[in-house]
């Protein structure tokens, strides 16, 4: 069995996989990192969404061969201890999860948005999340979130 | 499932990879159509070459007038492009509205065309520009339209298991060229296009000068619609003129029904207000409305 090396949420991690592995599988099954959902299982919904080397993809049809020496973060690495990252803190401010099973994956889309563009417009956060489907919500207040995220991010200087 | 996945450094590792390990071995690159292949059984190969460690292929740059696209680079990277989004903006649109964001930074438009399916937005867009393909193999190297790259749906004429596509190169569009992509779907991502269209064209002295209509999905491969684009030589670049154009490219299109994308008699209507719209626009920006084909 291959090794497959990353540092996951800032930690180096070693781990034994299957060659034909998915990201999702090994992050659920082999590290216990369950806030990673998987809910098509084929690339269509974004529920599994993580970041590799800063960039989301869909780690249910993402081999875990190919995270082998980046850098994953995952729904998990994004609270600094018990207090959550400030989109997370928005997501619940608004109420925006209703199932919640799609959030982890908006979370982690909004994440690469807000590092790449701090003060997206609402049209871009729509195309920001396009690649996430919710099933319950009518998206208004995950948008709504990730502006609120936005505007508390600019104001305590910076993203974390 | 597979048995190894490898990383080769180079272009010839990679292919002695696929010499050495017989016909369950097969190149990889995003994975993103592969992945759900093999979940679906339709991809025996067991061992993966992964190319996208090999240097020198995740570059996009200008040589020679051609943009060149390495066989690494993203629907995403080609959409942020600059340079692609100058001089080539067809393209860059078309990368722009494939699948969503996660797919577009993992799946490659070198992958969108050897997977061979005449509704890629990707594949459409290279038609448009009448783009090659550097084909390597054991033998050597070469350089193919990609319009020959189609054996049927779903089968590309470069065999993933002996040979892999390096890079594409197009020529780089430039002052007296317009060029713009449409694309009809049910929603704006993560789905299927009922139809697209790409098409490039050239004006000059008032004057159309070349012209390029690419349709998809309405035939096995990307459709060239060429008596549309003949009829257009010479004519001036105007509403009249893509519109005749546009319904000429309607004939000869042949759509079929389809459960997902709708019945042949409306998506041939919708031919034409696809290739109209697409025409209108990259006339105007050859013609030097609306700020040359930079904004495209
Ligand atoms: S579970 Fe991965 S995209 Fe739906
Ligand atoms: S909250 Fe249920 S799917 Fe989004």
């Amino acid at each position: 069995m291959p090794t497959l090396e990353m540092i996951l949420n800032g930690k180096e991690v070693s781990v034994e996989v299957e060659p034909g592995d998915l990201l999702a599988h090994v992050l659920r099954e082999k590290l216990g990192l369950i806030g990673t959902k998987i809910s098509c299982g084929e690339g269509e919904c974004g529920s599994c969404t993580v970041l590799v080397d800063g960039f989301t993809v869909t780690s249910c049809i993402y081999p875990a061969m190919k995270a082998h020496g980046r850098e994953v973060t995952t729904i998990e690495g994004l609270a600094k201890g018990s207090q959550l990252h400030p989109i997370q803190q928005a997501f619940v401010d608004v109420t925006a999860p209703q199932c919640g099973y799609c959030i982890p994956g908006m979370v982690m889309s909004a994440k690469a948005l807000l590092d790449e563009n701090p003060h997206p417009t609402q049209e871009e956060i729509r195309m920001g999340i396009s690649g996430n489907i919710c099933r319950c919500t009518g998206y208004y207040q995950i948008v709504e979130a990730i502006e609120l995220a936005a505007q508390r991010m600019a104001e305590e200087g910076g993203a974390p | 499932m597979w048995d190894d996945y490898l990383f080769p450094h180079s272009v010839k590792e990679a292919l002695d990879m696929l010499e050495a390990r017989g016909a369950d071995v097969r190149i990889i690159a995003g994975g993103t159509d592969l992945a759900l292949q093999r979940q679906g059984g339709r991809n025996p190969a067991t061992v993966m070459v992964d190319i996208t460690r090999i240097s020198g292929l995740e570059r996009i740059e200008e040589r020679d007038g051609y943009i060149h696209v390495g066989a690494r680079v993203t629907h995403a990277q080609v959409a942020a492009s600059p340079l692609i989004r100058s001089r080539a903006g067809v393209l860059a649109e078309a990368c722009g509205s494939v699948g969503g964001p996660q797919i577009r930074n993992v799946g490659t438009l070198v992958g969108n065309v050897v997977n061979a399916l005449p509704a890629a937005d990707g594949a459409i867009g290279l038609t448009a520009l009448d783009a090659q393909a550097e084909v390597a193999e054991r033998t050597g190297r070469r350089w193919t339209p990609i319009s020959d790259l189609y054996a049927g749906v779903g089968r590309c004429t470069v065999d993933s298991c002996q040979a892999m596509i390096t890079q594409l190169r197009f020529k780089a569009l430039g002052d007296g060229e317009g060029d713009a992509f449409e694309r009809l779907a049910k929603r704006k991502a993560l789905i299927l296009p009922i139809l697209n269209a790409a098409v490039v064209v050239g004006v000059d002295g008032g004057a159309v000068k070349s012209a390029r209509i690419a349709i998809g999905p309405v035939a096995t491969k990307p459709f060239v619609a060429t008596d549309a684009a003949e009829w257009l030589i010479g004519q001036a670049p105007d509403a009249a003129a893509a519109a005749n154009a546009a319904k000429l490219a309607a004939q000869t299109a042949e759509p079929r029904y389809s459960l997902l994308r709708g019945s042949a008699e409306y998506r041939k209507s919708m031919v034409e207000v696809l290739v109209r719209r697409a025409l209108t626009r990259a006339l105007a920006l050859a013609s030097g409305e609306g700020g040359g084909h930079a904004d495209s």
